[in-house]
């Protein structure tokens, strides 16, 4: 029964999108690889059944639009059937990525939490900092990152630093508004009953303020992490980099290997599926543990 | 510490809350509210006092002001014989809130524990404490229990638990049982007379319920709006042993009659 519900209402509809997309994506693929396809045939003097046309169509070494079972076997080879400290080992490349993404992320968790208990404690700071962090973001990352390391290469500080800053520069802001926010959430009883006890400003801050923006924490830790890895991406791509799923994004776009390119991306997908579900699955271990009704 | 208040009563103790002239002005956008406004009153030690008016009668907040929570503007107040703040800074009383603002991530126990934590109580103290108090309310056995597991009359007789258990002889407790349905509140009543009489606690209790106050009290107090004042204090003629028909008795039925009346003197019923 339990069983039953959860294919019908998890796995059904989430297969039946997946389906959908898939289906597209060929069809866009015929379209968009034709006209090379045509311009090809032409000039070696092919005639083909349309169904012999719509395969090569598929199969193209450097397609406009690759296919999905294209893309499926790149992933697969370079996961797989490759060795982990092999250069085209997405393996490889992904675990470049996912160490500044960490280093970038627990920064960022730490500094947001950071700013955020400063805003709430500190009425000057509450004034002069949240405009500051809002038009932080405002600014594109991808204008910044290059200038972060470039200046940080200028000054012998390369590798994985730079990129972990840039991460930490996107996740702080989710996670400081969303503890500000959270270390706010007590209702007015509960921090009056606090003063009924005559408690400490820190007694009230641990006890209260720290417990009731737990769930705030982690909905903006999923944001945050997923941020931190789109940072440390982008720290790839302007350095260069050897290594990292930016290097190979860029490395695919040099060279016109679109299956890399794609294969690069799903790897980047993944990678961010996983990042979430650790981030959700600690939130529901915590969440239970401090008395969280079992959904 | 240690033991409950076993004192014996005493029609002459001392005054436990002591008010003069106390008035409350707050500064609203759209002109000053008189919240409060030349309230003298006399809470002696033992006393079970309660609160009853309409909205807006200032009884909420008169509590508020014996609780240091709300600072009055006029007239003098004493807690203790001590200033509000310092009552509150010495930790003289209980608050019992509308609702049981229990914090949802700990325990009952935990919930109990979390004033005794603040007050620097030993582990083993805190442990014996809960272990009192939950008795004290009827909850054995709920230590362990989150707050949504238990019912809404559950809930608020652990905030009770909580305000019990540490030494605070006077306890304040704001419409605490408004929000429950009228089986468990005649329920909760009685059981918190009987909580009165083995503690020896003074009470101020704030109601809007007619029955409620006459059935608990030693003395109620009919307050009426605008601006918040005190219109008759009615000495409360039953024995302190209250079974719940009581309620059914003429004695009961002339108090009620005379809270009734005063509530009308106090034009509460013209809006």
């Amino acid at each position: 029964m339990q069983q039953e519900r959860l294919l019908q209402h998890r796995i059904l509809p989430v297969v039946t999108i997946l389906f959908i997309i898939v289906a597209v994506w060929y069809v866009a693929a015929v379209f968009m690889n034709t006209p090379f396809q045509r311009d090809l045939d032409r000039r070696g003097n092919v005639t083909s059944t349309p169904m012999d046309f719509i395969e090569r169509t598929l199969s193209q070494p450097k397609p406009v639009l690759p296919a999905p079972h294209q893309v499926a076997s790149n992933v697969f080879e370079n996961t797989f059937l490759r060795r982990v400290t092999s250069n085209r080992s997405l393996v490889y490349h992904s675990w470049v990525t996912l160490s500044s993404t960490a280093v970038g992320f627990t920064l960022g968790t730490l500094l947001g939490i950071l700013i955020a208990v400063g805003i709430v404690h500190v009425k000057a700071l509450d004034r002069s900092l949240m405009p500051w962090i809002i038009a932080s973001q405002t600014v594109p990352i991808l204008a910044i990152a290059p200038m972060v390391i470039v200046v940080l290469a200028a000054v012998n500080v390369t590798g994985l630093i730079p990129k972990a800053l840039i991460s930490t520069y996107l996740s702080f802001f989710p996670v400081a508004v969303g503890m500000v926010k959270g270390l706010r959430s007590p209702e007015l009883i509960q921090l009056d009953l606090m003063c009924t006890y005559h408690a400490s400003a820190a007694q009230t801050f641990w006890k209260l303020r720290v417990p009731a923006s737990i769930p705030f924490l982690f909905t903006s830790m999923k944001v945050a992490i997923a941020a931190s890895l789109v940072g440390a991406i982008v720290g790839e791509l302007p350095t260069g980099a050897v290594a990292g799923i930016g290097s190979k994004l860029l490395a695919g776009s040099y060279y016109s290997q679109t299956i890399d390119i794609w294969a690069a991306l799903i790897a980047g997908s993944v990678l961010a599926a996983i990042l979430v579900t650790i981030v959700g699955v600690v939130a529901k271990i915590v969440d239970l543990a401090m008395g969280g009704r079992p959904a | 510490m240690g033991a409950f208040y076993k004192m014996p009563m005493n029609e002459h103790s001392s005054s436990v809350v002591s008010a003069r002239k106390l008035g409350l002005t707050f500064e609203t956008s759209d002109g000053p509210v008189h919240a409060l406004s030349n309230v003298d009153l006399e809470v002696r030690k033992g006393d079970f006092v309660s609160f009853i008016g309409p909205s807006g009668c200032g009884k909420t907040t008169f509590l508020r002001v014996i609780a240091d929570l709300e600072k009055n503007t006029t007239g003098e107040i004493s807690v203790n014989g001590m200033t509000p703040e310092e009552a509150r800074k010495s930790r003289s009383y209980g608050y019992v809130f509308q609702a049981p603002a229990l914090y949802p991530w700990r325990t009952i126990d935990k919930n109990i524990a979390l004033p005794l934590e603040i007050m620097g109580y030993s582990a083993a103290e805190r442990a014996q404490r809960i272990e009192r108090t939950l008795d004290l309310v009827n909850l054995s056995g709920f230590g362990k229990k989150y707050p949504w597991q238990l019912s809404g009359g559950m809930q608020q007789r652990a905030s009770i638990a909580r305000a019990l258990a540490f030494d605070a002889d006077l306890l304040l407790m704001d419409e605490p049982f408004g929000a429950l349905d009228e089986i468990v509140r005649d329920h909760l009543n009685e059981q918190l007379l009987k909580l009165w009489s083995r503690t020896e606690k003074t009470i101020c209790f704030v109601t809007h319920s007619i029955p409620e106050a006459v059935y608990l009290s030693t003395r109620i107090v009919v307050m009426s709006p605008r601006p918040g004042r005190v219109t008759d204090i009615i000495e409360s003629t039953l024995p302190k042993e209250r079974p719940l028909d009581i309620r059914e008795t003429p004695e009961f039925l002339e108090i009620a009659h005379r809270v009734r009346e005063g509530l009308r003197a106090g034009h509460s019923y013209e809006e």
